[in-house]
């Protein structure tokens, strides 16, 4: 999908030497990350790692002390219309008076620049983004009037209106049904297979070596990346969480059990 | 042709209020309706001294001034958020009050040195005399709000955005603070324009009251929008009517209490969104009425753990 000429030598993204603060406290500290191959890329890590921020400062939402974000070799800043995001669902307020196609119809927004309104091919990209993702039925609904599950769905079809080659997404998997979640992963393992990057904050464990390529483990720092056949292993996972995991793993098997049982 | 002095009113006070319900629409969704409040309390120290070094009552001198104070006390407001952590509403009670305060003692201290100038009548701006407007104020403001209305619907595009969704304003390469800074300015003109039929202490509910009462209406930015400046346009120009009728009765309170009347009503009547519409009895009417279209949505799909933050009602 990428139709510019690319220096094979720059990597897609890359992220070198970020430090980001809030209050003084660091939040990240000293992050390098380097993405070269295409693919879905889950960051990963526990509660106030820092994996929204990550993606937020990566695309100049919050200010960095230190730090230079490139993609495709040029500075991020510069390659804002080849990038997507689905930011997490609360972030904006569900009862705007807006429906589902116009807010699908605002990824189109970035190409069209200042001044100019979306006409018909805006309109068809969107009808097609909002089929894509089984919400076409529900276009002329206001946001408000949807299920936490079709709103996430609605961000996602707003994100491919942005025709990107990169995406980063914030959660897309947080608090939606089943039925969401996997439309959202064949969805993504579409535009995997279409040779774009996608960058999920993710937070569900189970389902990292499932359908991901690439994990990056966050806590604060980078703890380790790369393929998640190497590096989604019990010791780096036990080092990005700590102690902490084993816990975890000890209360998802006592309700798995009590689930069983009932 | 006779133009009396009652279209001349008519016609400022219509204008205006069209232009309050453009900007103020914006104002509400961005929750920045306070603001506005902010910045016409603090107009009035700047109307006063401008009335002082130019002894004009010129209202293109009057206002200059009042849009520079408002915008220092708009600027005052961000700084010590950002210097004393304060919270927004302690902010923004300090600064009003504060400029509020000089602007009547000022106000006080000139109708006392100008006691036998009849020029001087600058208490108008404080509660809103729109019967003072002349010709020329009028034709000044017919300017104002063509430029508003103009920037208005070349930037609509980028503004909804704005309002709905900073972030993904910004990350599709869109200055937010810009066009924040543009919102902010566009708010700040309308209340001045909007002082001497309203006054300083009333203006900003000529910005929150119409597009409150739009909502009800619709589910559609642009829509809304509309209706939020009929409703405008017809508060204007009731109040101004209320005044002419009820001889010294203050324009600014009329207005707001019209525009008052229409929200009320609005709550109560609007379709889908209204008091009664709500009631059982006549969501019941639905059925019995094909031409309305059913709003109900679908039962939301189970989730699989809670959704912060965002469960909404299901209208």
């Amino acid at each position: 999908m990428t139709e510019s000429a690319e220096n094979t030598n720059s990597a897609i993204f890359d992220i070198h030497d970020m430090t980001v603060a809030y209050d003084r406290r660091p939040v990240l500290w000293n992050i390098d990350l380097t993405l070269r191959n295409p693919g879905l890329v889950a960051i990963v890590g526990p509660n106030g790692a820092g994996k929204s921020t990550m993606i937020r400062a990566a695309m100049g939402l919050v200010p960095m002390v230190s730090g230079a974000v490139r993609a495709w070799g040029a500075p991020i800043s510069s390659q804002l219309t080849r990038i997507g995001y689905v930011p997490q669902r609360g972030s904006v307020d569900w009862d705007f008076p807006i429906s589902v196609f116009e807010t699908v119809l605002m990824g189109t927004y970035g190409s069209l620049g200042w001044f100019r309104r979306p006409g018909g091919v805006q309109r068809d990209l969107t009808m097609q983004c909002l089929e894509r993702v089984g919400m076409q039925d529900f276009a002329q609904r206001q946001i408000g009037q949807l299920s936490g599950g079709q709103q996430q769905r609605v961000f996602l079809a707003r994100a491919l209106a942005q025709q990107a080659e990169l995406y980063f997404m914030d959660e897309p998997m947080a608090g939606v049904d089943a039925a969401t979640e996997r439309v959202v992963f064949k969805l993504l393992q579409s535009l995997s297979d279409e040779g774009r990057t996608i960058v999920v904050v993710h937070h569900d464990l189970r389902t990292v070596s499932e359908y991901f390529d690439e994990v990056v483990l966050l806590n604060v720092r980078i703890v380790t990346s790369g393929p998640v056949a190497t590096t989604f292993t019990p010791a780096n996972l036990q080092a990005t969480y700590g102690g902490r995991l084993s816990i975890l793993d000890t209360m998802a098997d006592a309700v798995q059990k009590q689930v069983e049982t009932e | 042709m006779l133009i009396t002095q009652t279209q001349i009113v008519l016609t400022g006070t219509l204008l205006l209020g069209i232009a309050a319900g453009m900007v103020g629409t914006f104002a509400v969704l961005r929750r920045r309706a306070l603001a506005g409040d902010v910045v016409a309390h603090a107009a009035l120290p700047g109307l006063c001294l401008a009335f002082l070094a130019f002894q004009s009552r010129s209202i293109i001198v009057l206002l200059s001034g009042a849009l520079l104070s408002g915008l220092l006390g708009a600027v005052t407001v961000s700084m010590l958020k950002r210097f004393t952590r304060l919270r927004d509403d302690a902010v923004q009670g300090i600064v009003l009050s504060v400029f509020y305060g000089g602007g009547i003692a000022l106000t006080r201290s000139i109708q006392n040195t100008h006691r036998n100038d009849s020029g001087a009548d600058l208490e108008s701006f404080i509660v809103g005399q729109a019967a003072t407007m002349l010709k020329g104020d009028v034709q000044q403001i017919a300017v104002v709000v063509a430029v508003t209305v103009i920037i208005v619907v070349m930037l609509f595009k980028e503004l909804k955005l704005l309002s709905f969704d900073e972030q993904f304003c910004q990350v599709q390469g869109w200055s937010a603070t810009g066009l924040d800074v543009l919102l902010m300015l566009l708010t700040a003109v309308i209340v001045v324009v909007g002082l001497p039929a309203v006054g300083v202490v009333l203006t900003a509910a000529l910005l929150i009251i119409p597009p409150a009462a739009a909502r009800f209406w619709s589910d559609r930015l642009s829509r809304m929008m509309m209706i939020a400046c009929v409703i405008g346009g017809i508060s204007g120009v009731t109040g101004t009517l209320l005044s002419a009728r009820y001889d010294g009765l203050p324009t600014g309170p009329l207005i707001v209490l019209t525009s008052t009347a229409i929200f009320v009503l609005s709550w109560v009547l609007a379709p889908h969104r209204g008091l009664l519409w709500k009631s059982r009895e006549v969501t019941d009417l639905e059925s019995f009425l094909p031409w309305v279209e059913s709003d109900a949505a679908e039962p939301p799909a189970p989730t699989t753990s809670g959704s912060p933050g965002s469960a909404q009602e299901i209208s």
